[in-house]
């Protein structure tokens, strides 16, 4: 009886709605990668295959400004995950293995409140306020802004990591007279490494990708990756753009990738 | 380890109790230093007196409001009229902001419910897929989607080509090329809640139905779309919020005619012909606007937990 009931999971027309939908989303990015390959100095016509646009992105003449820019980026990235990425393990371990302490109910709202806050507002907000503290902007107003909106991206995996892990086993420590920063150290620490380095992994992709907020409290003069790349847009789509987007995309895949698998890997450790 | 997910320590566990404050201090210093007070002071601004080469005068004033909401004139001394067009901005940026949502909605359930009703391994892809685009720089998919629909882009290339049609559609610079950017951000964003959801479903649900002749139609309406609303107002608030602030949509689709929020705000800082104080007020009211559907969530939120 039960075969003869038809899959009720199944709903006619989803298939190709989630195909169309796939399809959406990498179309433009296919499309843009494919011709970031051609031969041509049009961005319109195709003229074969060809590197001449990574080529130019290397060793041409703006190829000054993007390494710039990529530096400034990637130094920027590092830093703001890394100081984002401690400040969280610290919150997830006051919120999830610390009993109850005064304001923890609002605690999880300010960490979370980065993501609530549109991000032209926080540029704004955070624009004034170094100007009315007299700060000029430059990498440090980058920098602090970035470590702000990357906390709650870099406390979500660590939290989620840390709620999956029993306590049983700082317990034992202790038990074994192991000091709690012992246990700390030598028990959770490494039990939350998947944890860690898939926050890490976001916060350092969402650095790297931000560009309102570093549009507004980059200053004059200093250019990340995504504000140099709208700088160029702004003068019309060239081929270098495309050959830049490409290579950018390439990094926030593999960075994906890796903190997918981190995740799992701790997931899938018994 | 003894179980799965949900099994673990959870709010009780108190390895560290008596360190909660200063674990947590680090936050509440650089979020509430570099974000909360921030707002303070843009509130503050935002009753400032406009200074004419961008900044402030520190004296009080309502009038980067007033020019929000009143036209007074050339001078200022005529009757007060209401003032359109910032009106008109905000009001384009809600209605597109939601058909973006609804759009999103339209395409991204089914996906969602496809992808959570395959088997494990499949899911695993399927999802994936979704995620992907959801990390990659909004910078570089804004401008993969003006490249494709150029006047003499890929889109209208293929479409030439293959007798759709005869002439070029003219896509860039309208609003409905913006509508297409905010719809293409923010997609993912309406898939994975929604995904969550649906993996949590009961399917005793859908075959309690079915014995009791209920159509494929009804068991969606009447039982599923009721089970997972939650995920479906998550995924919603997922996509009207950041689609009612965006600025590269309507900055590098929209062009100069298709004003949303975020490039009203977005001009008022940039050079001389700005306005702190008018930026500021422009960006707390569209921060209230958030206020308002967050703590409306809350709310939806906290009776499905006291239901």
């Amino acid at each position: 009886m039960m075969a003869k009931k038809p899959d009720l999971r199944r709903f006619p027309g989803f298939l190709p709605l989630t195909v169309l939908c796939v399809f959406l989303l990498y179309a433009p990015l296919i499309i843009v990668a494919v011709y970031s390959f051609n031969d041509s100095p049009s961005i319109t016509l195709w003229g074969g295959v060809s590197l001449r646009w990574y080529e130019d992105v290397f060793w041409g003449p703006e190829s000054d400004k993007f390494k710039q820019a990529a530096i400034n980026s990637f130094v920027i990235a590092v830093a703001a995950a890394s100081t984002a990425t401690v400040i969280a393990t610290m919150a997830a371990t006051a919120m999830l293995r610390a009993g109850s302490f005064r304001g923890k109910g609002a605690s999880f709202a300010l960490i979370n409140l980065p993501l609530m806050v549109p991000e032209i507002v926080t540029a704004v907000a955070t624009l004034i306020f170094f100007s009315a503290i007299g700060f000029t902007t430059g990498i440090l107003t980058i920098l602090i802004a970035h470590i702000v909106f990357c906390i709650p991206f870099a406390y979500l995996p660590i939290a989620a990591r840390m709620e999956g892990i029993e306590d049983v086993y700082e317990q034992a420590a202790q038990d074994l007279y192991a000091t709690r920063w012992e246990a700390f150290r030598l028990i959770l620490l490494p039990l939350m490494t998947p944890g860690i380095l898939s926050g890490f992994l976001l916060a350092f992709i969402i650095s790297l990708d931000d560009f309102i907020i570093t549009n507004f409290v980059k200053g004059a003069g200093v250019e990340t990756l995504p504000t140099a790349i709208f700088g160029a847009v702004k003068q019309g789509i060239k081929p270098n753009i495309m050959a830049i987007s490409t290579l950018l995309l390439a990094v926030s895949i593999l960075f994906v990738t890796l903190s997918y698998f981190s995740g799992r890997m701790g997931q899938n450790r018994k | 380890m003894a179980g799965g997910i949900g099994s673990g320590p959870g709010k009780s566990a108190r390895t560290y109790a008596g360190f909660g404050v200063t674990l947590i201090l680090p936050a509440w210093l650089v979020i509430g230093i570099f974000l909360v007070v921030p707002i303070g002071i843009m509130l503050v601004y935002s009753f400032l007196t406009k200074e004419f080469r961008g900044g402030v005068i520190w004296e009080f004033s309502l009038a980067a409001y007033d020019q929000f909401f009143f036209d007074r004139g050339l001078f200022g001394d005529d009757p007060p009229k209401i003032e359109w067009t910032y009106i008109l901005i905000f009001w384009r940026s809600i209605w597109q902001a939601g058909l973006a949502t609804l759009l999103s909605l339209l395409i991204g359930f089914p996906t969602a419910w496809f992808i959570a009703t395959r088997p494990a391994s499949t899911r695993t892809i399927w999802l994936f897929l979704i995620t992907v685009p959801y990390w990659v720089n909004l910078l570089i998919r804004t401008i993969s989607m003006k490249f494709l629909i150029r006047d003499n882009g890929p889109l209208n290339t293929w479409l030439l080509e293959t007798g759709v049609i005869s002439e070029p559609i003219h896509l860039i610079n309208t609003w409905v090329a913006v509508q297409l950017g905010l719809f293409y951000s923010y997609l993912p964003f309406m898939v994975l809640p929604i995904y969550a959801a649906v993996e949590r479903y009961n399917f005793a649900l859908s075959e309690a139905a079915a014995d009791l002749y209920a159509s494929r139609f009804v068991t969606l309406t009447q039982i599923i779309i009721p089970v997972v609303k939650p995920g479906i107002i998550a995924g919603c608030i997922l996509v009207f919020v950041p689609s009612l602030g965006s600025f590269l949509a309507p900055d590098l689709l929209g062009g100069a005619k298709n004003f949303m929020i975020g490039s009203l705000i977005d001009e008022q800082f940039k050079g001389a012909a700005g306005n702190w104080p008018f930026g500021a007020a422009a960006a707390m009211i569209l921060l209230s606007m958030v206020l308002i559907v967050l703590i409306f969530y809350a709310r939806s939120q906290n009776r499905q937990e006291g239901a």
